[in-house]
């Protein structure tokens, strides 16, 4: 009973960089919305980047600790407090057994995320401990928490140094981010004025928007030859126009194919930034080439790859 | 043939923009080959009615391939190099799969629609469909959710205008030239013709799903009305 869960949260899943391999078999990788956030979390635990963590959202859960550990949290900003007492993010901090983690309001983001030093005790679905809450199957068995569960730690009693992470790699979360895009197999079939509309245009998270994808309203945009796809691939962060002419982004929880136009997809080093964002929340969009979505991809790995070496020289 | 990225992380490989099946024969093929022989840097290679969606580790392939000046070039050249091989290879062997279907009162509630959009009798749409084999095109939308067809176009019947918000597991459904067996209890807007008790997919089994793209399907009656 290494950490009890008194209240579930609304929607809190274990999640790992999700299940890669199956996708011929319509069994998506799920896995974290930010994967940053995850990625800098375990790292600053001495994890590995693949550890299994939980993603929370808000009203988030409460939890008591069983065991002694060294916890951190990341990603949104839901004023986490350990025995009453505010605790920030993005450090690593000791709990004892008795301990409770509570989280008051929503300050920024939709997605925290909660690691324990040393990882979870969770089984692995298909080489995963992402949750696939479609085939009820990985995480905690296949679901999201439940008031009375319990989570083991994989290694408990693993206490470390307090550390935290300074700003420098912590993406710059925003309530309106403009993210980078790569233009899609259909983006040629834009008209030129709803080319024009999608890369300068202000788009809005509608309320049906969710770990499978966001729902967006804004200027409604048309293609110049109708079209009639059929099912291909899509990834975390295509875009999509749907037949009223306004635009999907397809998140963590997407299916596997889609049979509407893919317009652009959401650059790998901008997808925490849309993470983060939820019903309400502005996103615009600026098209980049192949080349500088993967320089920028580079980029961050290598800086994490460093974080990762410096951190683990100072355990 | 049209290859464009999907994102950062992957690359689509487009034969055509239709159902047919040797357009689906060199998705599989395409696919299947990087399965068996995976590049450095290769996550998974994913076929579809008529295109294969290749998913990469972006900073293994830069590191692995540095003559090239992204991993999307890399990916593209190694896809037009295995291309040329494929085009005089054999194709592969495909599994014979049979799949046992009930069509009884409540198993099958659009019989009655399909027999009408068909304009012909009941036993005439239960031999017709029972006839045809149909081939795995893909997976998609539910976890082992084959897409199969040919459907014969007498009873392609299309899809229904509103959807039911819950169609129960192993449901088996027309839509158009296309049919398929839920996996899971969904909502689904296919007409449902009948019901297996086989299986489809099952997350306990190291094989979790029943189909996979190439598969030849034929249905075999269990019981009836």
């Amino acid at each position: 009973m290494s950490l009890r869960i008194l209240k579930p949260g609304i929607l809190s899943t274990i999640q790992d960089l999700g299940r890669t391999g199956r996708r011929s078999l319509g069994i998506n990788p799920n896995g974290a919305m930010d994967h940053t956030a995850m990625r800098l979390l375990n790292i600053l635990l001495g994890n590995d980047e693949n550890e299994a963590v939980l993603e929370m959202h808000f009203p988030a859960g409460e939890f008591v600790f069983g065991s002694e550990c060294s916890f951190a949290l990341a990603g949104a900003d839901f004023s986490p407090t350990l025995n009453d007492v505010p605790i920030r993010n993005w450090s690593a901090i000791k709990a004892i057994p008795g301990d409770t983690l509570k989280f008051r309001e929503r300050i920024t983001g939709m997605r925290a995320y909660l690691s324990i030093a040393g990882g979870l005790e969770i089984p692995e679905w298909l080489g995963s401990k992402s949750t696939n809450l479609t085939a009820a199957a990985g995480g905690l068995k296949g679901r999201s928490l439940n008031a009375g569960d319990s989570i083991e730690f994989s290694t408990p009693h693993n206490t470390i140094k307090p550390r935290a992470l300074g700003p420098s790699l912590i993406p710059k979360y925003s309530r309106f981010p403009t993210v980078r895009v790569i233009a899609g197999g259909e983006f040629d079939l834009l008209t030129a004025v709803s080319e024009r509309s999608f890369l300068s245009g202000a788009f809005t998270l509608s309320n049906d928007s969710n770990r499978m994808g966001f729902r967006l309203g804004g200027e409604p945009l048309y293609v110049i030859d109708e079209i009639k796809m059929i099912s291909a691939g899509v990834d975390f962060g295509t875009i999509q126009l749907l037949p009223d002419g306004q635009l999907i982004v397809l998140m963590a929880d997407h299916q596997t194919s889609g049979g509407y136009p893919r317009i652009a997809g959401v650059i790998t080093a901008d997808l925490p930034l849309l993470a983060q964002l939820g019903p309400g929340d502005g996103v615009g969009f600026h098209l980049v080439s192949i080349d500088e979505a993967e320089r920028s991809l580079l980029a961050f790995d290598r800086d994490v790859r460093f974080l990762n070496t410096g951190i683990r020289l100072t355990l | 043939m049209r290859i464009f990225p999907l994102g950062d992380s992957a690359a689509t490989i487009e034969f055509g923009n239709e159902i047919s099946h040797g357009l689906n024969d060199r998705a599989v093929a395409l696919a299947s080959h990087f399965t068996a022989a995976p590049f450095p840097g290769l996550i998974e290679a994913v076929p579809a009615y008529s295109s294969v969606s290749v998913f990469y580790d972006s900073v293994t392939v830069c590191r692995e391939f540095p003559e090239s000046k992204t991993s999307f070039s890399a990916v593209t050249s190694l896809v037009e190099k295995v291309m040329e091989t494929i085009e005089t290879a054999t194709p592969g062997e495909n599994r014979s799969v049979e799949i046992p279907i009930a069509i009884l009162e409540d198993a099958s509630p659009d019989l009655a629609s399909i027999c009408e959009f068909s304009r012909l009798h009941r036993d005439e749409v239960i031999d017709i469909f029972l006839a045809g084999t149909y081939r795995v095109y893909m997976l998609g939308f539910l976890p082992g959710f084959a897409y199969m067809g040919d459907v014969d176009e007498r009873i392609a019947a299309p899809r229904l205008k509103t959807p039911r918000t819950k169609v129960p597991k192993g449901s088996i459904g027309i839509a158009g030239k296309q049919t398929g067996i839920y996996p899971l209890e969904s909502p689904g807007g296919w007409n449902i013709i009948g019901r297996t008790d086989l299986n489809m997919f099952d997350p306990t089994s190291p094989e979790p799903c029943r189909l996979r793209p190439g598969d030849e399907v034929a249905f075999v009656l269990r019981s009836e009305i």
